[in-house]
């Protein structure tokens, strides 16, 4: 099975994902992270205004069979949040890089997307 | 020490499914979704590979004797090709593992070909019980100790990696199984079992399962699941929607809704008592006697969640002030209804069916309500 691993993104080895559009970076989960999980049923997000730290927890995301965290790539301020996603869950499934995106943040230390694996790397982990 | 595995790993492998640890066995737990597989079981049907069970087979003069004393039902009771749905209790009256005994039909041995054993029943009841994953070694020395202590004539033989067991379960299981028994599975009564020629193969079918659905379950010989497998022409099913269905249902997962070290729970607390016969001689029938006389503190209770959430294994139940009610011991979001549901042992005093509660989802209390399962109109 192959799964869609966009390269105009960055990626954490816990299966997150980023985008950055000027000043703020949205953050998701893969393709290969929504397929694991299956049906996921549930999204727990944190609230704008709040801080994330990189590599801490920011929310859960659960599946009819599990329960995850979400990982922030970096530390920020969050921006926004997918409200969309807590009426229908689904979208994590069937638009995991598109209307499946979790939280939009406000990054405060642009150096710790060094950090973060480029696609073909992301790719060379899950294969 | 490696997982078992079952005859069809192959095939499930090939069909793309994915696979989980279950009892020492490694199992496919999904080959599409949970979703699609449980709606399937619950509008047309659904096939399950559930070769994890294990199957035990008691024959000899004293068969009878032995089942009925390490069963905490009356296998008197059982007429050749008649089921019935037992606790295998300790002294204490601890659920050590819930069962399905099965009275084999006479006239026919249950062999498989990889069966070695040599047994002349001789006219005397022969028996089969179906141990959850993982529980047949121990059930086997059990029943092979006991035996010996009792000095009881019976022939203990475990058969589990003689024989696959596929489920069929759906709306839709009696049309596809008549199809492939050319009508014979129509005469099968529910929770009856007889034997019959599934697409060729001799199988032990019996109109039983776990989902709350109509449906069979196919003992086949472990060579030849392949050919029953590929005989039923609907969804196949993991273990995921097998534990998803068995929710709705409130159906108890050994292992999990009770388990001798963990959690251990007489069949009373666990809303099984009905399996109990008092009026038989069993192992654990005394203190049994005692909780039947006395009542339970904590009963195998339902919870709705009112609030975004999904009740877990493990997750705590308190009251409005806070004050522990209970603990979850499975829960899910349920495909069906669309609602989180958990089951659990709550407080038989302060929180009875119709109490308002709060399970507490990562420490945040969510409101939900007490129910008496199963969930779904069934």
């Amino acid at each position: 099975m192959s799964f869609d691993v966009p390269a105009d993104r960055r990626y954490l080895e816990s299966h997150e994902w980023t985008t950055t559009d000027g000043d703020s970076v949205r953050i998701g989960i893969t393709d290969f992270a929504q397929d694991e999980l299956g049906d996921v049923v549930f999204v727990e997000l944190p609230a704008e205004g709040d801080e994330v730290t990189k590599e801490g927890e920011f929310g859960v995301v659960e599946s009819i069979k599990a329960v995850s965290d979400l990982v922030s790539p970096v530390s920020g301020t969050v921006l926004a949040v997918n409200e969309e996603l807590f009426d229908a869950p689904e979208l994590v499934n069937e638009d995991p890089y598109g209307e499946g995106w979790m939280i939009e943040i406000e990054p405060s230390d642009e150096s710790e997307f060094d950090d973060l694996l480029s696609a073909d790397e992301y790719r060379d982990q899950i294969e | 020490m490696g997982l078992r595995k079952p005859p069809l790993h192959e095939t499930h492998a090939e069909r793309d499914a994915s696979f989980t640890e279950f009892g020492g066995w490694e199992m496919p737990v999904e080959f599409d979704s949970i979703r699609t597989e449980h709606a399937a079981v619950r509008e047309s049907a659904g096939l399950f590979d559930v070769s994890h069970m294990g199957e035990i087979r008691v024959s000899g003069p004293d068969a009878a004797e032995l089942m009925g004393r390490l069963t905490t039902n009356d296998v008197a009771e059982l007429d050749p090709g008649d089921t019935q749905y037992a606790c295998i209790t300790d002294e204490d009256g601890i659920i050590l593992d819930d069962t399905v005994v099965f009275r084999l039909p006479d006239g026919e041995e249950p062999r498989s070909s990889k069966d070695g054993s040599a047994v002349d029943s001789g006219g005397d009841p022969q028996y089969l019980f179906v141990p959850n994953a993982g529980h047949d070694a121990e059930m086997y020395t059990r029943w092979i100790e006991y035996r010996d202590e009792w000095d009881l004539d019976a022939t203990v033989h475990n058969a589990t990696e003689e024989w696959a067991m596929l489920a069929l379960q759906g709306p839709d299981a009696p049309d596809l199984a008549a199809e492939a028994t050319d009508g014979a599975s129509r005469d099968i009564a529910r929770f009856d079992a007889t034997f019959l020629d599934v697409a060729g193969v001799r199988s032990f079918t019996s109109r039983t399962g776990y989902t709350g659905e109509d449906g069979f379950e196919f003992l086949v010989p472990w060579d030849e699941a392949e050919t029953v497998w590929s005989a039923f022409d609907c969804q196949p099913c993991g273990l995921g929607a097998r534990d998803t269905l068995r929710l709705e249902m409130g159906f108890l997962l050994s292992g999990q809704d009770f388990h001798p070290e963990d959690e251990p729970r007489t069949p009373y607390e666990a809303g099984i008592g009905w399996t109990v016969d008092l009026d038989t001689e069993f192992v654990g029938r005394d203190a049994l006697e005692r909780v039947d006389s006395e009542g339970v503190d904590e009963r195998f209770r339902g919870v709705v969640l009112q609030q975004r959430g999904v009740p877990r294994h493990g997750y705590e139940v308190v009251d409005a002030d806070g004050e522990h009610l209970g603990h979850l011991t499975s829960g899910t979001m349920s495909p069906t209804l669309g609602e989180p549901i958990g089951l659990g042992y709550l407080s038989t005093e302060q929180a009875p069916p119709g109490t308002r509660v709060r399970v507490l989802v990562r420490g945040e209390p969510k409101q939900a309500n007490v129910v008496t399962p199963p969930f779904i109109d069934k």
